[in-house]
């Protein structure tokens, strides 16, 4: 099997978020960055599948130079060969990110054959588009499937588990080559090794070049892009007056007799 | 004359909503009552509604909702099992069939994946979570970033305009008296290649358990629980109350409950009548999953966590104490 995984930076923001002056960025002066949550599973996934099956594994981002920490991450964990398309910074939107993925993938695929699975995170921590995977999907023709919490690979299909609205779980059924949105949950993500940190720190990163946001390949076809940020900014929270019921066990009555008033209990 | 608002319509469960089973579900009808009140900015637009499979009565009954016209979709082909790349298709050949000038569709598993789908294949931008949208020459949008830690002011610049709605972000509209919405069988031209990934098979939940998303109570539990054994304090006040047990990241990370309990940004958004956060802190990761619940309830020996700045009532103490002579009392009274 050839698996590949897309992973992308992101500041681990803690407590509370943080805006640079001009509410374009999330200050990240005093952050440190981790992949998103839903794709460390992706890349823990990936490397099961392999330690399974055998085969290759790649993991790929988009992202500045720096990204290049989030791919050393995913090599230290068992993750064989990386890629970084490489921008100058600037954020991206989801078209134009999809479009430089699926490129990447076509020209990976021409030089070492083809990806049996393709997986993304359900969506990003950070800007939360819920679309790239699905986009790649349609753009390289493969079949896709989001929101997966299960995955059994089988010969020349894979058999994907997502939580079903209301409760129990569906499934699906999806012929190889294809792609899947992950959720975490899927796994649960192993720390890695200091051999695998060591190892991790030898590997290549292969680097391809696109630029700043507007001019991959999505620009170049003139489609409408987007959407564009204007501004970020931090919701109003209305902070609420705590009535205190009281203090340990015998705060119970208390509970229960507002329990009631809502008409959660019967009176 | 602005061209329709079409809005895809999930059908749900529904019982938060009392259409009972197989009605539309919650954060759909949210997303017509959204489209209702864009569609009167846009000069009284019609608001329509896409389904899949819905009884007639049930798409109807979307009149009261705003939606003037039903399209349903009844070959059972495409209709009998959900069929994402198959429900996108439909949906942007729709749109594209009605000139509609806005495709919106609820923040749910199925409503993000068959809105990115109709906007893959419309060759069009997506803006995901939205909770306000200002039409005009470009739509100005504001949307959630970080599951609404964070929101961006964004514009979208395209003939049809895509937007999933951010679940809880405006409450369900439903007016009495309304005219019931039009029905209008849909026959969509779908390739067989967009049939492949389609629902196979189900399993249904444990028997009386109760779905976190429906629940009317949420009993959740953070890492002051302590174990997984502690749990069963939660469980017991959960029955009680004939609620669900929901859990921060914390408590799956270590494996004392189930990823599906996980309430937060990787997990569920719930919006129950109350939350009662036992030994939760409140990481604002876990927040954006539970305070679009009406009351919020902390259990927690910390005064100056950062959950008592959301709740609306508190009892200080140790949750090993206060869970069980809650459930005690509440056994004492209805005995």
């Amino acid at each position: 099997m050839r698996v590949l995984v897309c992973v992308k930076r992101v500041p681990q923001t803690g407590g509370r978020i943080v805006l640079t002056g001009d509410g374009q960025e999330i200050d990240t002066k005093f952050l440190g960055f981790t992949i998103s949550p839903h794709e460390e599973c992706g890349v823990e996934e990936a490397v099961r599948i392999i330690e399974a099956g055998g085969g290759e594994s790649t993991v790929l981002t988009l992202g500045s130079a720096a990204a290049e920490e989030q791919l050393r991450d995913a090599m230290a964990l068992g993750i064989d060969r990386a890629v970084l398309l490489e921008t100058d910074g600037s954020e991206w939107d989801p078209v134009s990110t999809a479009a430089a993925i699926a490129d990447t993938i076509r020209a990976q695929e021409a030089a070492g054959g083809p990806f049996d699975l393709v997986i993304f995170g359900n969506e990003s921590a950070d800007s939360g588009g819920f679309q790239v995977g699905i986009r790649v999907a349609v753009a390289l023709g493969r079949p896709v499937v989001s929101g997966l919490k299960g995955l059994t690979i089988g010969s020349g299909s894979v058999t994907a588990r997502r939580e079903a609205a209301g409760g129990g779980w569906e499934t699906y059924e999806l012929p190889l080559p294809a792609i899947v949105g992950v959720k975490e949950g899927i796994n649960l993500p192993r720390y890695p090794s200091v051999p695998g940190r060591l190892r991790a720190r030898k590997k290549e990163v292969e680097r391809v070049p696109v630029g700043a946001a507007g001019t991959g390949a999505a620009a170049a076809s003139g489609a409408p892009m987007g959407p564009t940020k204007s501004m970020l900014r931090l919701p109003q929270e209305a902070e609420s007056q705590v009535e205190i019921l009281g203090r340990g066990a015998e705060a119970a009555p208390a509970v229960v007799d507002l329990l009631q008033k809502l008409g959660l209990v019967a009176r | 004359m602005s061209g329709p608002i079409l809005v895809f319509v999930e059908l749900g469960s529904g019982e938060a909503v009392g259409d009972g089973a197989g009605g539309a579900d919650r954060v759909s009808l949210e997303t017509l009552a959204f489209a209702r009140s864009l569609a009167e900015g846009l000069g009284g637009a019609a608001v329509e509604a896409l389904l899949f499979g819905a009884a007639a009565g049930v798409a109807g009954g979307l009149g009261a909702h705003g939606a003037a016209t039903a399209h349903i979709v009844t070959d059972a082909a495409i209709a009998g099992a959900y069929a994402p790349a198959a429900w996108g298709a439909a949906l942007a050949e729709l749109a594209g069939s009605r000139g509609a000038a806005a495709v919106i569709g609820p923040g749910t598993d199925r409503g993000a994946e068959v809105l990115a789908h109709a906007a893959a294949r419309l060759g069009m931008p997506l803006a995901a979570n939205v909770i306000a949208a200002t039409p005009g020459a470009s739509w100005s949008v504001t949307r959630q970033r970080w599951a609404g830690s964070l929101l961006e002011d964004a514009t979208l610049d395209a003939p049809i305009r895509l937007l999933t709605m951010a679940p809880h972000a405006v409450a369900v509209d439903e007016r009495a008296g309304a005219r019931p919405a039009a029905i209008a069988p849909l026959t969509p031209t779908i390739d067989a290649a967009d049939l492949v990934v389609r629902v196979t098979g189900h399993e249904p939940p444990a028997k009386g358990s109760v779905s976190l998303t429906d629940a009317k109570v949420v009993v959740g539990g953070g890492r002051g629980v302590g174990s997984a054994a502690a749990f069963s304090e939660l469980e017991e006040l959960a029955g009680l109350l004939g609620g669900a047990v929901g859990v921060s990241r914390v408590v799956t990370s270590n494996g004392w409950r189930p990823h599906t309990e996980q309430v937060g940004q990787t997990g569920q958004r719930i919006a129950p009548d109350l939350y009662i956060a036992c030994g939760i802190s409140g990481a604002i990761q876990h927040i954006v999953g539970c305070k679009s619940a009406k009351r919020i309830l902390a259990i927690n020996t910390d005064a100056e966590s950062p959950i008592m700045a959301l709740a609306d009532y508190a009892v200080l103490g140790d949750l090993h104490q206060v869970v069980p002579a809650i459930s005690a009392e509440i056994r004492r009274r209805t005995g």
